[in-house]
């Protein structure tokens, strides 16, 4: 037995996960204590500052961030080599932080649908009875929307972060319970919310028990926990590779599941219709990018050396996916399902990205990396996912929200600056030139046909080309289709979502005409610290 | 090879304002316009096509000012770059906003602009009574924009940039009168049909960063003979099929018949002139490396005689006097096609072709157009008859370009087209001899088309009253008249041969099989039997104005196209939509049918959706277990193998 030592905390280092939990607990302390009057704007006011604080403070630690090691990585081992404080995990911090700004201005939209958020009066309610009408005659709203949300945050971060295997389930899950409960929070069409958040959850807790009963055999063949020590083990062969295989797929399955990859797709439409649209947005753009940020440390720092039996896996599960989600959406009805099979597809092109790994004294000098590809990819993908869905809560009708695509025909005529912008969006997820879709597109597809993997990009370009196809469909129906005659009309937002929605749509064009610092960024992110 | 002087300074200083100038007009008409307000907005709409015609016109004059500055300088020095900025660098890879001014492009500018601003003029009368008339200009100029991106590009990606623009152009314009179902189909159908393309294109440009990490014309001119021989193979071919969905040819040439529901002015500017000769420039810029692709060379020819045939044979049959045209045209770029095919021979008899069918074609399109604005809109050849007396003007300008393309003696089209014969007797008989023969059929369906227009007794619709267009409209007209009868010019001394060379090659001198003189002759002739088949077929008899239904087997199936939707069909989109249906189904039956059902739990059957809900999650539940099932089993699959 093994004598207990302290693990050393780096204070500095971990400052911005500090500060998002903490502001995440006073959240809990703000909403037991602060009058009901109050707590709307102290809470807003709170997440912000949090997430700022913590924003800067990615920014003062990347600053100064030290060689690793004498290696190619920069970063520290924090926390007794539990969590990784290097180039990936800032950039994905950073990426994850101002995704979630973006967030909160979201929830905190009270504008659109008279004066209340788009969060259920009282959940505890059960739909349709006097309880609910109440509530709603009370004005009630859920303002532990916030704090849930920077928990998830601190999930987000601690997730891609995390250096061994419990740490990244720990941070699995803290980052998955609060989205669950976000989801049921829909203020309109409950039931569909509720119905959501429970599937959800459902097949959440059976792809982390895959996770966990992975983690439990790889430790059975590597004795650790540790991602060096998993890595030290595969790289000397040690004892029962069908361990290591079937450990390697099960973990798999809990991370595929988390950024949606087919087959594990099945609950996004779903997820992504019922829940209440900001939420969507948030939920969309954050866990894609904590989720891969995990999926890439894991297969790259912990299971690199073993990457001959994993790549072709990934190879198929790409493949599917994109063709599964480009596909699907085609014939989908409603935008945010739409949308949704589209993430699907995406996750198949960021794929792309991850596969396309090869060792780093095969890259030419200042060639482009896969993590600077993906990291890309990621950035591009945030925003306009943002944008998109932050757009889709602007078209309503009386009944809230109007996401039947058919009832946004003539949208163009009616509002012409809402649907130039949803079609810029739309534009960019396509991959068309000039906007940053085209340049991530075009990064993940050449580190992938580097590594050799070109039946991969093959399926890629035929895939994206499907893919454009649905996007213009919607564009068709915008511009071209007559409008209907008693059609949505668009809500005037507040600034707050005027913000992110100018925001999104910024960043997707100024990563599409320059994309250079934001891929040099990425570059200078380097390697993961080992 | 590619090797431009980006130093040099001058008039080449504002080569980004020929972009500029209409990419302004197209922001100032759709991105400013919409919202003003009151009488500004008013004013806007009433005399926004003279901002888009003055800034087609604007480019036109600054092409022609640096035509006459690149004149100026010696053969040697006629590659003028401009970087305009780095679009995205990470290490070996870099892609600038790179322009490149050669003796190629110098062509094309003076074409797009040229006959660009012609259209935009003939276009103020076209859409006078159009209440969107200030879109469809904003439009035009974004086509302009995006095509002169594509010529002057430096690199595969930003010609790609222009390429996919001019394709979103098009889209836009195909179905413009989009209260037509017609319209938006044919938009659809062009836009599906061109991506099948654009496959070929992005995968060539991936292929050729993989390749030579670049993919400036630049670098890969240099470079082009160190990549391996199925490399250059499978980039030529790729290019090709990219060539083909833009150019419309053979498989990819279903969508160019249907895009003539866009207003005629599109049809003559977009569907004639210049965007469908993209796919001949692709082929003709990247010259350096179909020459080391000798059988994506073989590809080209093919795919170009069969088209030329293939469009030639729907041109017989048509009724519609824009599809008769569109048919043509597809004919007559295959012609355009097989002389890039090749090679240097063919280079600038291919580049030639393209402009002087640019002039007579537009100048047709444009006549066409005349003629349906006489006729209230009636495209039916059936219906016409005897306009020579109504339309004078519109009948004589349409008559210079009806000799031009059949290659009647010292008109455009006979430079043109007999060179392009003359080497392709010299490469390979039967591709000459059957671009003879296309060279016939030609003469028969232009001829048709003339007598049944033009000629023949009045078949008009009780209350139209044909009359002439007015002067806005039949002086472009005139002016492309004027093209079209003396477009040979450009042969004279071999002048566009020699202007060429720098950038296509020197062709090895050839022999063709016969002596020059009689092979002119043998066209000729051909093309008199051509003129004279028509002229007792069509000319001798009644026309009458119904279609013949009882006709052979030949006719119905030209009119149906030669089948190519059908095929289409077979090949693709059945087999395509059944798997998405069966993709769908699986969908909503296999593991989530809570589409229907999540939306009527709302209406309140929540007893029944309770039921149903369980049974979704549990399947949901089971494809992830399969999901992990097969994760794990390719993971001991490949570790076993």
């Amino acid at each position: 037995m093994t004598e207990f030592t302290k693990p050393s905390v780096e204070y500095f280092e971990l400052w911005p996960l500090l500060v998002v939990f903490g502001v995440a607990c006073l959240g809990v302390v703000v909403e037991a204590f602060a009058p009901r009057a109050a707590r709307y704007v102290s809470q807003v006011v709170l997440a912000l500052a949090g997430l700022v604080a913590a924003m800067v403070g990615v920014v003062l630690i990347a600053r100064d961030v030290t060689t690793y090691d004498d290696g190619a990585a920069r970063g520290i081992l924090a926390v007794g080599g539990t969590i990784a404080v290097d180039g990936p995990s800032l950039f994905i911090w950073g990426l994850v932080l101002a995704l979630a700004i973006g967030g909160v201005l979201l929830f905190a939209e009270r504008h659109l649908d008279g004066g209340s958020s788009a969060f259920a009066g009282q959940a505890s309610a059960v739909p349709g009875t006097d309880a609910e009408t109440a509530a709603l005659a009370a004005r009630r709203e859920h303002t532990e929307v916030y704090p849930l949300l920077m928990f998830a945050v601190f999930g987000m971060m601690l997730f891609p972060a995390a250096n061994d295997l419990l740490t990244m389930f720990v941070g699995l899950e803290v980052l998955s319970l609060p989205l669950y409960l976000l989801c049921g929070l829909a203020r309109r069409r409950r039931l569909l919310s509720q119905e959501a958040a429970l599937k959800y959850f459902l097949l959440g807790a059976f792809s982390s028990g895959f996770f966990l009963y992975g983690a439990a055999l790889i430790y059975g063949y590597a004795g650790s926990m540790d991602f060096a020590l998993i890595n030290e083990a595969v790289r000397n062969d040690v004892g029962n590779s069908s361990l290591l295989l079937i450990g390697t797929g099960l973990l798999s399955v809990g991370l595929l599941f988390k950024v949606g990859a087919v087959p594990f797709q099945a609950w996004t439409p779903d997820v992504y219709q019922g829940a209440p649209t900001p939420v969507t947005a948030f939920m969309a753009a954050g866990t894609k990018v904590a989720a891969f940020g995990a999926l890439m440390r894991l297969f790259y720092v912990a299971l690199g050396a073993d990457r001959w039996s994993w790549q072709p896996m990934l190879w198929i599960i790409a493949v599917l996916s994109m063709f599964v989600g480009a596909v699907l959406a085609i014939t989908q009805n409603d935008i945010k399902r739409l949308l949704a099979y589209s993430s699907v597809a995406h996750t198949g092109f960021i794929l792309t990205g991850v596969l396309g790994l090869q060792a780093s004294d095969q890259l030419a000098i200042g060639e482009i990396t896969s993590i600077q590809a993906v990291l890309f990819y990621l950035t591009t993908y945030g925003f306009a996912t943002l944008g998109a869905f932050a757009v889709v809560s602007l078209v309503r009708d009386a009944g809230g929200e109007t996401t039947a695509i058919d009832r946004w025909a003539g949208l163009g005529k009616e509002s012409p600056v809402v649907a130039a912008v949803f079609a810029f969006f739309l534009l960019a997820m396509a991959g068309i030139p000039l906007t940053s879709g085209f340049v991530g597109k075009l990064a993940v597809f050449s580190v992938a046909l580097a590594a050799g993997a070109w039946p991969v990009v093959v399926a890629a370009v035929i895939a994206s080309i499907i893919a454009a196809f649905l996007y213009i469909k919607v564009i068709k129906v915008m511009y071209f289709d007559e409008p209907v005659g008693d059609g949505p009309t668009v809500a005037y937002p507040s600034v707050l979502t005027a913000t992110t929605i100018a925001v999104g749509a910024a960043v997707t064009l100024v990563l599409g005409v320059l994309p250079g610092p934001v891929l040099d960024l990425a570059a200078a992110a380097g390697e993961f610290i080992r | 090879m590619v090797a431009p002087d980006t130093g040099a300074g001058g008039v080449f200083d504002l080569l980004w304002l020929v972009i500029a100038l209409p990419l302004l007009g197209a922001f100032l008409l759709l991105g400013v316009a919409p919202f003003l307000q009151g009488s500004l907005k008013a004013s806007a709409d009433r005399h926004g096509h003279l901002v888009g015609t003055a800034a087609a016109a604007a480019s036109f004059v600054l092409s022609l000012v640096l035509f006459i500055a690149l004149l100026g300088r010696g053969a040697e020095e006629r590659q003028i770059g401009q970087h305009l900025w780095t679009w995205f660098e990470t290490g070996t890879i870099s892609v600038g906003m790179d322009l490149l001014y050669d003796q190629l492009a110098a062509l094309f500018l003076l074409l797009i602009t040229g006959v660009g601003s012609l259209i935009h003029v003939y276009a103020i009368g076209y859409m006078e009574h159009d209440v969107r008339r200030r879109r469809f200009f904003g439009y035009l100029n974004l086509f302009v924009a995006a095509m002169l991106t594509l010529i002057l590009s430096a690199n595969f990606v930003g010609l790609f940039l222009g390429w996919e623009g001019v394709g979103l152009a098009s889209y836009l314009l195909i179905g413009f009168w989009q209260h037509k179902p017609s319209a938006a189909a044919a938009a659809k159908k062009a836009f599906v049909i061109n991506r099948v393309g654009d496959i070929g294109l992005s995968l060539a440009i991936a292929l050729l960063f993989a390749t030579y990490g670049t993919t400036d014309f630049a670098g890969v001119s240099e470079h082009a003979a160190d990549a391996s021989q199925d490399t250059l193979t499978a980039l030529g071919l790729l290019l090709l099929l990219g060539a083909c969905g833009k150019s419309a040819q053979v498989p990819l040439q279903a969508w160019l018949l249907d895009a003539m529901e866009g207003p005629t002015p599109v049809s003559a500017l977009i569907h004639a002139a210049t965007m469908v000769t993209a796919g001949v420039y692709l082929v003709v810029r990247s010259n350096f490396i179909f020459e080391l692709a000798p059988i994506a060379q073989t590809a080209v020819v093919v795919v170009a005689t069969v088209t030329l045939l293939w469009g030639a044979v729907l041109g017989c049959a048509k009724d519609d006097i824009k599809k008769a045209l569109a048919g043509s045209t597809m004919s007559q770029i295959g012609y355009m096609m097989l002389a890039a095919g090749l090679g240097p021979v063919g280079y600038p008899f291919a580049i030639f072709h393209l402009l002087t069918h640019g002039f007579f074609k537009a100048n047709m399109f444009l006549g066409a157009g005349s003629v349906m604005h006489g006729m209230d809109d009636d495209v039916d050849m059936r219906h016409y008859g005897g306009l020579n007396k109504a339309m004078p003007v519109t009948f004589l300008t349409f008559a210079m370009g009806y000799l031009a393309i059949i290659g009647f003696p010292g008109f455009s089209g006979f430079w043109s087209k007999d060179r392009i014969i003359e080497s392709a007797l010299a490469d390979n008989l039967l591709v000459g001899v059957l671009a003879m023969l296309g060279a016939g059929i030609t003469a028969f369906y232009m001829t048709r088309l003339m007598l049944m227009t033009f000629f023949t007794e009045k078949r008009w619709a009780k209350d139209v009253h044909p009359h002439e267009s007015p002067k806005v409209m039949t002086i472009p007209l005139m002016v492309l008249a004027a093209l079209s009868v003396l477009g040979g010019v450009l042969l004279a001394g071999d002048w566009i041969v020699t202007w060429l060379e720098p950038v296509t090659g020197h062709a090895e001198h050839y022999e063709p099989p016969l002596p020059a003189l009689v092979i002119t002759l043998l066209i000729t002739a051909v093309v008199a039997v051509g003129v004279a088949t028509a002229w007792f077929l069509v000319g001798k008899r009644d026309v009458p104005r119904e279609a013949p239904r009882e006709v052979s087997f030949a006719t119905r199936a030209a009119r149906a196209d030669l089948y190519g939707d059908a095929i289409n069909d077979a090949v693709v989109v059945r087999p395509g939509a059944s798997l998405v249906g069966g993709l769908t189904t699986f969908d909503r039956v296999g593991v989530d049918g809570a589409v229907e059902g999540g939306s009527s739990a709302v209406g309140g059957i929540s007893t029944t959706m309770r039921r149903l809900q369980n049974g979704f999650v549990r399947s949901y539940a089971l494809s992830v277990l399969a999901g992990a099932l097969l994760v794990v089993l390719a993971l001991l699959a490949v570790n076993l193998a």
